[in-house]
């Protein structure tokens, strides 16, 4: 019987083979725990099966291209050593950076200054030496069970970044999490899994990169779990920019303690089909979250962000400040809920999305969702979906500035102010030369970066 | 005159969604002349301003416009800039995100490779900018600040002016520049706008009121009306605006035997 029932999803007979390979390739190396908790993440991952356009979460999202592609288990990178050109973007960044090629860590260039006691490894290789440390935050996502990607990135853990951040412990350099994917003529599928944790009076800010060495399409499925201790400040950069064939899934989970207050900002500039779930728990009173958010898409580009930020405890703040610019045929989903739990009194929570279709055939669908259960709060929101302004397009033509050069000063003006937000300044500029590189007349307004 | 006008329109008529907003405009302005176009609310005198500046919501049923001899209507509004005409705006547009010096820069840069000029480093144009914002009363921490955000409406008025003497236009048009100005305003944008006077330049300013043409007196002040020019006379003729309204205007065109 649930053979046949198997059978009638063959989408996912591909992951089933995956599945019996990595197996058989990790088979006696990992620990007993860790065995039956991908068992039972592969079964429920089985038995949910992929989203599809009629379930809520997935309504403007057809991953219909992403299981058409006959992925492969990206293997384990066999060097030892990194080629020079693939970390030149990053060699003037200020970070202690971990490299990770295919889903797997191969190796890292630390930081001058390294703050004591801070961990920041791969977690297969910490599985190797010291399982106990990983082990209580390997439980997987409380999503799993109504997330089929998250459940089938606990099924087939491999590795990422393990970064813990001692209790009263200041990082001062970014710690930078690079993902990156090759090309090697057959696409790949990865699931890297990071697990932050910064204790109690910590602080640290953690990038995390993914980045394609090739045009080619792959599948990047990820999950990041941050941990905010009391009193703790975390801000997190998550960093899109895949190849423009590319597949990119994560979910980044969040949960603060009392007065904690985390940064999470999503950048969102490559890829084919980008879903982003963002999910924030104030679970301690007094605390304080920003979601911010940032995305290009051009062509057939799709990209979707899912937010939820639940307040638990009172005089909790949250603030949620996303930008979209949609050309060509592009598509954009924003899906933002907030929820207000009965016994977070005074909390204040604010919710913008701003969009700017630059094409009349690019499309965004904005949805924001208010829960409020107590009644001492507030909460607003706020959604705009707007074309650039004739006006301000003819005032800059009125001075010189030929039609191109105005509707791109425009575009960036439009992206700007949040992208100015981006504390860590070779961040700041490295995506605004991304962005404008890739425009005609981009070259002239770097100056404005 | 024995030159060529600056600035010859002829017979212009334009609509806009359908309605016809000036009804056949002649007008000559050469070179070295200041002229003052004033009207009532909705005689066209924006109309006016926005056609000759290259704005592409409104459709030209007749007429002609020559600029230095050349036919005005067909460029695009960025080749009218580069040739050398500026429109200071009646509602300057705010842009946020990029600042006043930024936008300067790409301006003047572009106007002057257009001359052939080499284009202005940081430094040179720093230099630039503070000697004209000197000129115009400019508070230099508005350079710094983006576009006319958040600017007052007298700020506003003033970066326009700024902007002007900053890029040296041979045909300036002013659109009601000097509404809403305070008195020491006022006095500023006509400091701008004389330092600008010059045999080459031509100045044309739109205006609903006399008070402006206290500080800048005009060679020709022209009467525009319901989308005509009725009447054009000396600075005389602004004087008797001012004094009996423009009511009698009406008046008169409709008791002269033409209508």
């Amino acid at each position: 019987m649930t053979d046949m029932k198997l059978d009638q999803r063959p989408e996912q007979a591909l992951y089933r083979t995956h599945f019996a390979q990595w197996n058989e390739l990790i088979g006696a190396r990992e620990p007993a725990w860790l065995r039956a908790r991908r068992e039972a993440a592969f079964a429920r991952f089985e038995a949910l099966g992929f989203p599809t356009t009629r379930q809520e979460p997935w309504r403007f999202t057809n991953i219909a291209p992403l299981l058409r592609v006959p992925f492969r288990l990206a293997a384990a990178w066999p060097e030892r050593s990194l080629p020079d050109e693939w970390l030149a973007p990053y060699r003037e960044w200020a970070a202690h950076h971990l490299v990770f090629v295919n889903g797997h860590f191969v190796g890292e260039i630390p930081a001058d200054g390294r703050a004591h006691g801070v961990l920041a490894r791969g977690i297969r290789a910490l599985l190797g030496e010291d399982p106990g440390i990983v082990e209580p935050h390997l439980a997987g996502c409380a999503e799993d069970a109504s997330n089929a990607f998250t459940a089938l990135n606990a099924a087939f853990l491999t590795d990422g970044a393990f970064v813990r951040i001692p209790r009263g412990t200041v990082v001062e350099t970014p710690i930078h999490l690079l993902f990156l994917t090759l090309d090697e003529g057959t696409p790949v599928v990865t699931h890297p899994r990071n697990v932050i944790l910064a204790e109690e009076n910590s602080q640290a800010t953690i990038i995390e990169s993914y980045v394609s060495l090739g045009d080619g399409p792959y599948f990047t499925n990820a999950v990041t779990e941050i941990w905010a201790g009391e009193n703790a400040i975390v801000q997190h950069y998550k960093v899109q920019r895949e190849s423009r064939a590319a597949f990119h899934i994560a979910s980044v989970r969040i949960a603060e303690e009392r007065t904690a207050t985390v940064l999470d900002f999503s950048l969102a500039l490559g890829a084919a089909l980008a879903r982003t779930d963002i999910v924030a728990i104030l679970k301690g009173e007094g605390a304080e979250c920003t979601l911010n958010g940032f995305y290009w898409a051009r062509d057939q580009q799709l990209v979707d962000h899912h937010t939820v930020i639940e307040h638990v405890a009172p005089h909790g703040t949250s603030r949620e400040f996303y930008k979209g610019i949609l050309d060509d045929e592009a598509r954009g989903v924003f899906d933002g809920t907030i929820i207000v739990r009965p016994g977070a009194q005074k909390t204040d929570a604010q919710q913008v999305n701003k969009n700017l279709l630059l094409s009349t055939d690019a499309l965004v669908n904005t949805n924001p969702r208010l829960q409020i259960l107590a009644d001492d709060v507030k909460c607003s929101h706020g959604a705009t979906i707007g074309h650039l302004d004739e006006d301000a397009l003819f005032y800059c033509r009125s001075r010189g500035l030929d039609a191109e050069t105005a509707r791109e000063l425009l575009t960036y003006a439009f992206a700007s102010d949040i992208l100015n937000t981006i504390a860590f300044g070779p961040l700041r500029r490295s995506i605004g030369e991304w962005v404008l590189t890739e425009w005609p007349e981009g070259e002239r307004l770097k100056e404005l970066l | 005159m024995s030159q060529r006008p600056l600035l010859e329109i002829r017979n212009l008529r334009v609509r806009v969604n359908g309605q016809e907003i000036l009804k056949g405009i002649t007008l000559a302005v050469y070179p070295g002349e200041v002229h003052s176009i004033m009207g009532p609310n909705g005689s066209g005198k924006s109309t006016l301003a926005q056609v000759l500046a290259g704005r592409e919501v409104y459709e030209i049923v007749e007429g002609e416009v020559l600029y230095d001899g050349e036919d005005l209507l067909p460029m695009p509004p960025e080749e009218r800039a580069r040739r050398g005409i500026f429109l200071a705006f009646q509602y300057p547009v705010e842009i946020p995100g990029v600042s006043n010096l930024y936008f300067l820069k790409a301006a003047v840069n572009t106007l002057r490779k257009q001359r052939g000029l080499p284009e202005l480093d940081a430094m040179e144009f720093l230099a630039l900018v503070r000697e004209k914002a000197k000129l115009v009363e400019l508070d230099e921490n508005l350079l710094q600040r983006a576009v006319n955000d958040g600017f007052s409406g007298g700020e506003k008025k003033r970066n326009e002016i700024f902007q002007m003497t900053l890029l040296e236009p041979r045909l300036a048009i002013l659109d009601e520049t000097d509404s809403g100005l305070d008195i020491d305003a006022l006095r500023v944008v006509a400091q701008g706008i004389n330092a600008l006077r010059h045999p080459d330049r031509a100045i044309v300013l739109i205006t609903h009121y006399q008070r402006l043409l206290n500080y800048v007196t005009p060679d020709v002040v022209h009467v525009l009306y319901d989308g005509r020019i009725v009447k054009s006379g000396g600075k005389e003729l602004a004087l008797e605006l001012e004094e009996k309204g423009y009511g009698w205007i009406a008046e008169e065109i409709i008791g002269s035997p033409r209508s």
